[in-house]
């Protein structure tokens, strides 16, 4: 598999995507969707290249602890400093995300309460089934990459009647993400480069209404940099033709039908809500909610959590900007002075796929805002 | 977060659990989001699940295709 990363396939790649890109006179901008995409291109400095190439990247909404508003981690806050004998279950990254509040890493729990940081939602499970004199709440977070893991945990403490366990979802959906920011029409998108594990799940149907209503081309990419600059050059050929579509660079993991066991999973236990996004505000049918007769596994409903907007964003911070494409990390004022991985202002510097904290590590110092 | 990484199946139990190895390293995993999963198989695994397989006809046409752009460059 070296030729994922072979330098000699990347040069001619790049060299390809140039002549590509004058060919077509004028600016390409691309959005790459998925965090994982953004620091395959930062870590193997593919940003100032495709920039000299004549393509400017630029990083989408695409990591779900960047996009997951602060009330929901103040809703979680709440819940561990407010109730006794009680586990909030949690991926690490979000455990660090800042709120007015502090985060739940800093947040000091109530007698006999405890955040856990879990590696899968199987392990929240496990530990309501091992402590039942503990509430066990997970704080779901995840793309539809994620979502089927979530969705099965729950079926499964329900066939268990597990009483103790319950999941407070954020849960998003990233085709209407991408419908939002082709609405607001602020970024403008010479087209997209999906996400490779999203789209394991969903299949390229999902994102037809791009090429058809809007015109913008895609590719769905791996993650190595000779992946992502395949799918770049397919996005190239497609407006050079005119004929906007959906290339499947990472046919090795991606069916084009997605997975059926685990959309089927998703169907079965859940149901699209309105759901707010930070920076890009409230987005119809965006995000999934477990159906009402899973509503004892769902802690909105079983605590009663009358979640509203509280603080938002911390003062100054401009995720919020960075997730719509609009300004790349290094344009924000905080960013490497204020605001770093140890001291974040908000959740893109928190997150290891964070477009801030990507660009922190890899191009500090070399791009100037 | 989406991160997922490829791992080579070796055991599969009738509960839909088992074991990957990765890099050397027995990693228990759920297998219950796909269908007929068989030791020797590839499968991508993502935060406890395997959630697709990696199917090696499909990568050797990437890479087949990866080494004509390079030959071409080349020549």
């Amino acid at each position: 598999m070296k030729e994922l990363r072979d330098g000699a396939v990347t040069r001619a790649l790049l060299g390809k995507i140039g002549l590509k890109a004058a060919a077509l006179g004028r600016p390409i901008r691309i959005m790459e969707v998925c965090g994982t995409h953004t620091m395959t291109i930062h870590r193997y400095g593919l940003k100032a290249l495709l920039e000299e190439a004549g393509v400017d990247m630029v990083s989408g909404p695409g990591c779900p602890v960047c996009i997951t508003p602060n009330e929901l981690h103040e809703a979680c806050i709440d819940l561990v400093t407010q109730k006794r004998n009680f586990t909030l279950a949690s991926f690490g990254d979000m455990t660090r995300v800042p709120t007015g509040r502090g985060s739940l890493q800093t947040a000091v729990p109530a007698a006999s309460s405890r955040v856990k940081i879990v590696y899968s939602p199987e392990e929240a499970l496990a530990l309501a089934v091992g402590n039942p004199a503990q509430e066990v709440v997970f704080f779901g977070v995840g793309f539809e990459t994620t979502i089927p893991a979530i969705a099965l945990t729950v079926k499964r403490a329900a066939e268990k009647k597990v009483p103790n366990f319950s999941i407070l979802a954020a849960l998003w959906l990233i085709p209407p993400a991408l419908r939002a920011i082709l609405e607001a029409g602020e970024t403008k998108v010479s087209g997209f480069l999906y996400p490779g594990h999203v789209s394991a799940i969903i299949g390229l149907e999902p994102y037809r209404f791009i090429a058809d209503e809007y015109g913008v081309p895609g590719a769905v990419a791996g993650f190595e940099p000779n992946d992502i600059l395949l799918g770049i050059s397919a996005v190239l050929d497609q407006i050079r033709e005119g004929r906007p579509g959906i290339y499947l660079e990472y046919g090795r993991v991606v069916n084009p039908l997605g997975n059926p066991v685990a959309r089927a999973v998703m169907e079965e236990m859940l149901e699209p809500r309105d759901a707010l996004w930070r920076g890009l505000g409230r987005i119809p049918r965006s995000g999934l909610g477990l159906r009402d007769n899973y509503c004892t596994y769902d802690a909105r409903s079983k605590y009663s959590l009358g979640i509203k907007e509280q603080s938002g964003d911390l003062p100054g911070c401009r995720c919020g900007e960075v997730l719509r494409g609009l300004i790349s990390p290094p344009q924000c004022p905080l960013f490497g002075k204020k605001c770093g991985p140890d001291s974040p202002f908000g959740p893109c510097m928190v997150s290891f796929e964070g477009a801030c904290f990507v660009n922190y590590k890899y191009g500090r110092g070399k791009e100037k805002g | 977060m989406c991160l997922a990484i490829p791992a080579k199946v070796i055991q599969v139990d009738a509960s839909g659990g088992g074991k990957v190895d990765y890099l050397g390293t027995k990693v228990k995993v759920d297998f219950s989001l796909l269908e007929n999963v068989r030791p020797g198989d590839w499968v991508i695994v993502h935060a406890g699940f395997a959630i697709t397989r990696l199917d090696e006809k499909e990568a050797q046409e990437t890479l087949t295709l990866l080494r004509e752009i390079a030959q071409a460059q080349g020549e």
